[in-house]
Formats: structure tokens, sequence, C-alpha cells
């Protein structure tokens, strides 16, 4: 019934990353008697959903050959402004948050679109100024939320689960069936696969990449909201490096860097994969810092499995 | 008749002339805008252009700009190397760590041998068994940080007696009046710019960043052009950490982050395309430099630090697309 070479090649529903994923969540159930229990589990949910929906937004800048390293400084400048505007009420700084996060990712997108100039060129500028942003409008301050109806919603739960998970689980499935079902996410695999082609059909390529640059903005701006609700503060150096573990999750999960090839639920996978790797380490108390080198190795492991698969539908000289 | 089409043809040479110096002036943009920046800069603060603070400026760029002479011979190649700022943690820890063990000789010995095996590895992973050089340096950062932390157990390490060994001047010393680090960095500059430009190898690398299969075609052994550019960058990452940890006498177990980024600003500034094949070293010092005036002469005007952060987004999105505009001979794009 399963098709392994399809689910190899990473095409089927579930992407290769699953296995692994599953495999070291039955790793450390035996391993600890604490891992295995919803609280713990829903708190990797929890723990993820700040990289996991910023991977979503990745997912589709990648997918349509760019890629985005300013995610990291917005996700910091949206958290200072969700905290730091709250004396004009908490929806009007969440929004102001929120659109500051969408119009960056427009500026990066109208650049890239209008410019020509390599996405990886532009976001690597947006993610040296937006930090510089964030100096200029906190001076260097941490901020800490007074109104704890903001803190309060970070550690909310309807039932069980907390809003945090939920949050995230709906925004993978919303963007799970725009990637596969709308027009938009068509155009997206199709910009990404053949750009020319993807022209020649009517395609408009620079609006698709724009519109994808400001879905990345905006779940990078929710996120860092959301990850300030958390700590009930946010502090001027928040979201450093985030880019680049979001790009590793959305690797470890199938997307190619190439473009035109991708799913956001591999990028689950690549997520939880992080997630459950970092939580179960902390439960065996292994020091945090081994989860940096596992984390390497499984990136290029996946490199070289993916080659592997890859090379036989591959002829011609090799360079 | 003759005399007409000589005139034509003296007219065509005048004006090609012409285009050939407004040509050298777009082309060499990065050259001029940098002249520009020092006369602002000048004009605003009188110790601006002073011998003391240009050497300053240069001696704080040199560490960065060390790396990114390395990282430069990378890009050419049509790979990237985002591995350095991980390396520069892991080399300065390493050489710091280890002088108060086996002495300075033996520490710097064994930090180069080592950083050069990290080198050698990313030059493995991607020369050789051609994987993505992105995701491989990007796995190298994250695994080699690891590798820093689990080493130093988590703690920064500082060397002991300080005034007791040689081992400063590689941070701290002067030779005939020139500081030690802007030494090693105009001598790895030079060197390397002199192979990229006058040896069958620098030809070599130029050619597989320009067009991998037709450097393969042409008999080149691109697996190992590919994997000497890694050595090439590990050995500037060790020469840079010997400055760094000098210059500290000790080390924090994050020194380097961030800086794999800040040495592709530079030298994206500078004009070396991030797709290979094309670039020069002269260019990334002087994208180097530019960065580290335009932080000083902020500073001296009187701005916070963090505004050399806005500036620098604004300098490099605007430098490349300048760039491809001028190749392009248009500003806009049409991708509809």
């Amino acid at each position: 019934m399963i098709d392994i070479k399809r689910f190899m090649s990473g095409s089927a529903f579930i992407q290769p990353i699953w296995v692994f994923v599953v495999a070291i969540t039955i790793f450390f159930s035996i391993m600890s008697d604490y891992f295995l229990s919803v609280g713990n589990l829903t708190n990797i949910l929890v723990q993820t959903s700040t990289i996991g929906l910023i991977a979503l937004g990745m997912t589709y800048v990648m997918i349509n050959g760019n890629i985005d390293l300013s995610v990291g400084a917005t996700l910091g400048l949206a958290a200072s402004l969700s905290v730091g505007l709250q004396d004009y009420g908490i929806t009007v700084a969440v929004l102001a948050a929120i659109a500051t996060g969408v119009a960056l990712g427009a500026l990066n997108g109208l650049l890239v679109w209008k410019t020509g100039v390599n996405a990886f060129i532009v976001t690597l500028g947006a993610m040296i100024g937006v930090r510089g942003l964030i100096f200029v409008y906190t001076e260097e301050q941490s901020f800490y939320a007074s109104n704890f109806a903001f803190s309060d919603f970070g550690a909310s739960t309807i039932g069980p689960i907390p809003v945090l998970a939920i949050i995230f689980l709906l925004c993978t499935l919303a963007m799970h069936l725009v990637l596969k079902k709308t027009g938009h996410g068509r155009n997206t695999f199709a910009v990404g696969g053949n750009p020319e082609a993807a022209m020649d059909a009517g395609i408009r390529i620079g609006r698709n990449m724009m519109i994808n640059f400001m879905i990345v903005g905006f779940f990078a701006a929710l996120a860092g909201v959301l990850l300030a609700t958390q700590m009930g503060a946010s502090t001027p150096n928040l979201g450093r490096d985030y880019e680049l573990w979001t790009i590793t999750a959305v690797v470890l999960g199938g997307t190619k860097l190439t473009g035109g090839y991708g799913s956001i639920m591999g990028t689950l996978g690549g997520v939880l994969a992080i997630g459950v790797l970092r939580n179960g380490m902390n439960m065996m108390q292994v020091p945090a810092f081994y989860v940096l080198v596992i984390l390497g190795v499984i990136l290029i492991a996946v490199l070289i499995i993916d080659q592997q698969i890859n090379l036989k539908s591959f002829k011609g000289v090799q360079a | 008749m003759a005399s007409a089409e000589h005139t034509k043809q003296g007219f065509m040479l005048s004006k090609k002339h012409k285009a050939g110096l407004l040509n050298f002036l777009s082309a060499q943009g990065i050259l001029v805008f940098f002249l520009i920046c020092m006369f602002a800069f000048s004009l605003t603060s009188e110790q601006f252009l002073s011998q003391s603070n240009i050497m300053t400026v240069v001696r704080q760029a040199s560490i960065i700009g060390i790396i990114a002479v390395g990282v430069t011979v990378v890009i050419i190649g049509g790979n990237l190397d985002l591995s350095v700022g991980s390396m520069l943690s892991f080399s300065t820890v390493l050489v710091v760590d280890l002088h108060d063990k086996i002495g300075p000789v033996g520490a710097i010995l064994v930090m180069f041998a080592l950083t050069l095996m990290l080198g050698a590895l990313n030059g493995l992973l991607v020369g050789f068994m051609r994987l993505n050089s992105l995701i491989v340096t990007l796995a190298m950062l994250s695994a080699i940080q690891g590798l820093v932390l689990i080493y130093s157990g988590g703690q920064n390490v500082d060397i002991a007696n300080q005034s007791d060994t040689w081992f400063g001047v590689f941070g701290q010393g002067y030779l005939l009046g020139i500081a030690v680090p802007i030494i090693i960095f105009s001598l790895l500059a030079i060197i390397v710019q002199v192979v990229m430009s006058f040896t069958g190898y620098g030809r070599r690398i130029f050619a597989i960043g320009g067009n991998p299969v037709a450097a393969v075609y042409s008999g080149i052994r691109k697996n190992w052009c590919v994997f000497s550019t890694y050595m090439i960058s590990a050995f500037c990452v060790a020469c840079a950490a010997l400055v760094l940890g000098a210059r500290v006498m000790g080390s924090q177990n994050n020194v380097g982050q961030g800086y794999e980024l800040l040495v592709l600003a530079g030298i994206i500034l500078g004009g070396t395309s991030l797709l290979g094949g094309a670039g020069s070293i002269w260019k990334t010092v002087i994208g180097v430099l530019i960065l580290g005036f335009i932080q000083n002469g902020l500073l001296l005007m009187g701005y916070p630090y963090y505004t050399q952060w806005l500036v620098t987004w604004v300098i490099i999105i605007l430098a490349v697309w300048l760039d491809l505009a001028n190749k392009r001979k248009r500003l806009l794009t049409r991708h509809s």
C-alpha cells in the first residue's frame, strides 16, 4: 500500500523525517519515565511553536527558491513592539507588531522582485538592519509586560492543551491546505521549480514571491508576539540565530534550497525532530551542547540520504 | 572622404575613451563610494582622518578581514562557508585554553591542525561528496558550536599569567610601528590576491565557480579545488583566532557567533558575487574596511553603535542593486 520509493523521495504525504521523529520518540519514552506524558508532549509543542510558526512561512519562501535570513530580527522587533506599545492597549500593540512583520516581509519581497538582488543578500541586509531598528526602538532596554492579561494568554489552556500549541497546529493545517489546494500554493511550486516556465505560463512571479515574503514576515511577527506572551517580556537580542534553526527545521523536512520542492508536513516533522530531541535530551539530563552536535550530524545525514536517492535518476557529467 | 572617416574614427575613439572612464568609475563604484564616505566623515570629525584613528579602525577590522579573505576564495569557487563563526570560537577557545597547558608553540600548532581538520571536513562534504555547501556549513556551524561548549564545559577560558608570555604579540604587538594584526591581515590579503590573480590554481578556482560543468570537462579536478578552498578558509580562521585570542588573552565560548554573516556582509559590499566565478580579494578588503570606517565614523559623530546596522542594511542593498543595474544597464528588472 505504501509506495516505498515515493516515500523515500519525499513526495508522499509523510516524509522520511517522520521515521526519525517516531524513532526518537520511542527511544526517549523507553529511556525516560517522564517523557511520554500529555503534559510533556504538549510542552514540546509549545516549545517548538516559535520556530515552527516561522518555519511554516519559511517553507513557502524556500519552495519559491528564495530564503529569508531576517526572520529572527523580525521576531525580535515584533516581540519588543507587542510589549512596548501596551500603553495603547494590547490589541493595538499586537496588531502593530504583526503589521510591522508583514511590512518588513513586503519590503524584502519588493526588493527581491524589483531589484533582482538575490534574496539571500536582501534578507541578510535586513537581518542586520532590522536588529538595528530594534535597538533604536528599545534603546537597548528589555521591556516587561505590565498588563497581566498578556502574559496570562501565553500560559492559558483549552482543556489540557495549551493555546499556543493549538494556534501552531491550526496554522500548520491552514498552511498545508493553502499549499496543496489553492492556486497560490501551486504557483509557489511553479515559480520555484522553473521561473521562466512559470512566467511563460502567465504566473506573476514577483507578486507570488512578495506574498510569500509577507507570509513569512507575518509568521515571524506572530511567533515573536507569542514568545513575548510566554515570557511576559522582550529583550532586544530576542530571536538571534532563529533564522538558522528555522532553516535547519525546514531542510530536515525535505524542502530543497533550490526551490520547487517541499511540504508543510515535512516541515512539521523537521520542527518536531528538533523539539523532541531537545526535550528528550533534557529529560535524560544530557547537556544541551550535545543537541547542537547531533543536529548538525542529522542535517548532513539527511543531505547524504537525499543525494543518494536522487543520484540514481541523474545522468551526465557531475559538476 | 578618407579624412571624414578618419575624424569619425577619432571621434569614436575619444567617445569610447570617455565611456571607458565612466565604465571604470561605475565598475569601481564601491571604491568611489568608499572615498566619498571617507571624505564625508572627515568633514564632520577632525579625528577621523588622523593616523592613529585609521590604524585603530584597520586593526579592529582585521579579524573580520582575515576571515573574509578565506571566505572570498570559497565564494569565488561557487560555495558558501557559514561555519567560520563557530570555527573562530572553536579555535580561539582552543588556543587560549591550551596555552597554559602545553605552552604557546604547542597550543598554536594544535589549534592550526584541528582547525584545518574542520576545514577538511567541510571540504570533504562539499568537494568530494558534492553536498549543498549552504546546508553543510550551516550544520557545521551548529555542530562546531556544540563542540566548543562540550570542550569548555560552558566555561570561558583565559590565560592565567598574561605578562609572562610572548603570545600576546599576535594581538597587541607592533612591528616597525604597525600593529601585528594589520600586518597579518595585509600579508594574507596580498598573498591570496596574488595566488588568485596570477597562478593556474587561482584561474581554476574562478573556472569552477563560473561554470562547473565546463571546468570539469576541461580537466580541472573540481573536488580537490573545492576542498582546497575550504582549507584556505580554515587557515584564515585559524590566523584570525590567533589574533583574537592574543588580543583578549582569553575567550568567551561563543566569541565568534554572528561573525559568519558580518564576514558575508563585507564580502557582498565589496562586490563579490555570491554565485561564484567573480570577485577579488582587494574588493573584499575594501568592503570590510567600509564597514569598519562606517562604524567608526558614526561613533565619532556621536551616534549610538547600533545605527551602523541600519546604515549597513541600506548600503548592502544599494551596493548590490547598483552593481546589478550597472551590468544590466537598467535599474528595475522585469519580473512581472
